[in-house]
């Protein structure tokens, strides 16, 4: 008789502990802070559902909202082509293969901060190569005034900073398919477009879809390099969600809207990520049968 | 301890309170009563956990829904919350 002994389960327990302290607990105070209000020295006075009506109607979430999207749809839309492109074209085997993997990482290695603080610089008009090369070609470039200058640094930092999480991914992906399709493609005289519709782009699906998940979650909860490079502006242009939750909760201590704001951007994160491991453990399944 | 820091009140206490609740059920259901997972009109696997966040993460987003469009109170979301969760877990 085959018996089933469930005491592995305490083996978890101190990942529960942990998860406990440092999520479950501050989750519950938001939920707490979302519902009430404060003038501070820990005295709160219920409010009920007040700040999560005043944040769903409010035009500054709206907008945030709006700019998060925009910019995690942008990002995205760059970033996994772009990843999959160099993905195909780097070298499969020998010195050249592992050069360029360690020349393609460097940008993860670098600390959210600090890749702010390069392009701030690197764009500046007056000291930065960037900002200083395009003036002098005679384009208006100036991050700190023009909207669309900042939005196109912001974007190009991220792509800069991520597309290298992208490439790795679909390079391990491409380095684990074997050798007999593309021999199998080679016999039926198969065109380059379709070895890499039918059999790169199937197999790649799985860890596309990983590196999907995780640049939505990072680019929609980006704080760091927006913060640094410009503050979430000229006015508010750049502040994305992050941004503008730290302005309210810390800047403003509006905590009761913050918590609410919290919650609500939580929420949003959870169900897209829970669709995404969703289609992801669904294809997994297919893929096993 | 002190947990005045924490902000608790009685009905977040009694939220949370509900949602142990049902995982303890969840989970003693689950051992007195072991259930396959099965695919629903989704066209995925679910296991009755799966099928209880689908209702809690629904239930979220149908009382946001309804506090945007109607305000508070949101007893009547809470009712299409039960319906929802009743279909969940039939169809789902």
């Amino acid at each position: 008789m085959k018996t089933v002994n469930q005491k592995a389960w305490f083996l978890v327990l101190p990942v529960l502990l942990l998860v406990g302290f440092s999520a479950v607990i501050p989750l519950m105070t938001v939920v707490n802070y979302s519902v009430q209000d404060t003038f501070g020295n820990n005295v709160f006075y219920w409010v009920g559902l007040e700040w999560f009506e005043e944040i769903l109607h409010s035009e500054r979430m709206h907008n945030a909202l709006g700019r998060q999207v925009i910019f995690t749809t942008v990002i995205m839309l760059i970033e996994i082509p772009l990843g999959i492109f160099i993905s195909l074209h780097m070298p499969k085997k020998g010195v050249w293969a592992s050069v360029c993997l360690v020349l393609i990482a460097l940008p993860l290695l670098i600390p959210w901060n600090v890749v702010g603080t390069i392009w701030q610089i690197f764009g500046r008009i007056d000291i930065g190569l960037l900002g200083h090369s395009l003036n002098a070609l005679g384009i208006d470039y100036n991050y700190v005034q023009n909207a669309t200058a900042a939005w196109i640094t912001i974007i190009i930092m991220d792509v800069w900073h991520w597309t290298s999480l992208v490439v790795l991914l679909c390079y391990a992906g491409l380095q684990a398919i074997p050798d007999a399709y593309y021999q199998a493609a080679k016999i039926d005289q198969a065109s380059r477009w379709n070895v890499f519709r039918y059999i790169e782009l199937p197999k790649m699906m799985g860890v596309l879809l990983i590196a999907s998940l995780l640049r939505f979650m990072d680019s929609f909860m980006i704080y760091t390099e927006p913060f640094v490079l410009t503050g979430g502006g000229p006015g508010n242009v750049t502040t994305f969600l992050s941004i503008d939750l730290v302005k309210m909760a810390i800047g403003q201590f509006d905590l009761g809207p913050a918590a609410a704001f919290s919650l609500i951007y939580f929420l949003t994160i959870l169900l897209i990520s829970w669709v995404f491991y969703t289609i992801m453990t669904n294809i997994d399944k297919r893929e096993g049968m | 301890m002190n947990l005045s820091w924490m902000a608790w009140t009685w009905p977040t206490a009694g939220f949370f309170i509900f949602i142990a609740l049902a995982l303890i059920t969840m989970t003693v259901w689950g051992i007195k009563a072991p259930q396959a997972p099965r695919v629903g009109i989704l066209r995925i696997e679910t296991t009755p956990g799966d099928r209880l966040f689908i209702s809690l993460l629904g239930s979220a987003f149908i009382c946001l829904a309804w506090l945007g469009m109607f305000g508070s109170p949101v007893y009547g979301a809470l009712i299409v919350c039960c319906i929802y969760a009743l279909g969940v877990f039939r169809w789902v």
